[in-house]
């Protein structure tokens, strides 16, 4: 069972050098941004099969953790591409 | 120019709720397992960033209508208030104090007056962060 988990340690890295690539070459600003939170969830996958090598639960509390960072990151720059502010001062309707 | 951002508002309106009771627990939890008062508080920032990334500063301030400034203060003093309590006791100062009582839902329950120290360290993460974030976003 062991091996199972550092064979898919070793699939989730390779997602995640294919992210990074997408990252840095990425034309616009929005392919970044989708490959920034596609590597959220690539790190939350591999600190959910490291929390399994290790045989710990303290880690899980960051899988949640992480998840809600890297939602309101995303939530936070697709604002600012839209709409050029990310905090709004007045009601807009 | 008009917008419509009702799928984030009502994602908002739900998400907020799990992150609000994430960060609570992760609170609670940090005396065992890890955690505490400045994830915790961390934690709580974000879900009202997400409120104020959702809706405006606006509207997020009357439906929170804190002084994040007070919040700072009052974490401070409950901080320097649990380490002060030490005097009255005739210990050393930071000296904390930990009992089992049977509490009516909870059961036996361990109270320790860290859990206090940690509150006002919650306190001022929120207010700080809070008061960072407000005074940048409504900068024109």
């Amino acid at each position: 069972m062991m091996t199972f988990y550092w064979v898919a340690l070793l699939i989730i890295s390779f997602a995640f050098v294919g992210l990074l690539y997408r990252l840095i070459k990425g034309p616009s600003i929005a392919d970044r941004i989708v490959a920034l939170d596609a590597l959220g969830v690539a790190l939350v996958s591999i600190i959910a099969l490291l929390s399994l090598i290790l045989e710990t639960k303290f880690f899980l509390a960051i899988i949640l953790l992480l998840s809600i960072l890297a939602f309101i990151g995303t939530v936070a720059f697709a604002k600012f591409i839209e709409r050029g502010v990310i905090f709004d001062r007045k009601p807009n309707r | 120019m008009k917008t419509n951002d009702v799928m984030l508002q009502t994602a908002t309106k739900v998400v907020i709720f799990i992150i609000l009771l994430f960060a609570v627990h992760i609170f609670f939890t940090g005396h065992y397992t890890p955690g505490g008062g400045f994830v915790g508080g961390l934690l709580t920032a974000s879900a009202i960033v997400l409120l104020m990334l959702a809706f405006d500063l606006d509207t997020v301030k009357k439906i929170l209508p804190l002084n994040y400034v007070a919040m700072v203060a009052v974490g401070l003093l409950i901080a320097l208030g649990t380490a002060g309590a030490s005097i009255v006791f005739d210990v050393p100062f930071f000296t904390h104090a930990y009992d089992y009582f049977d509490l009516p839902l909870f059961g036996k329950t361990s109270l320790h007056s860290a859990a206090l120290f940690d509150l006002g360290v919650y306190l001022v993460v929120v207010g700080v962060t809070m008061t960072i974030i407000q005074t940048i976003g409504e900068d024109e």
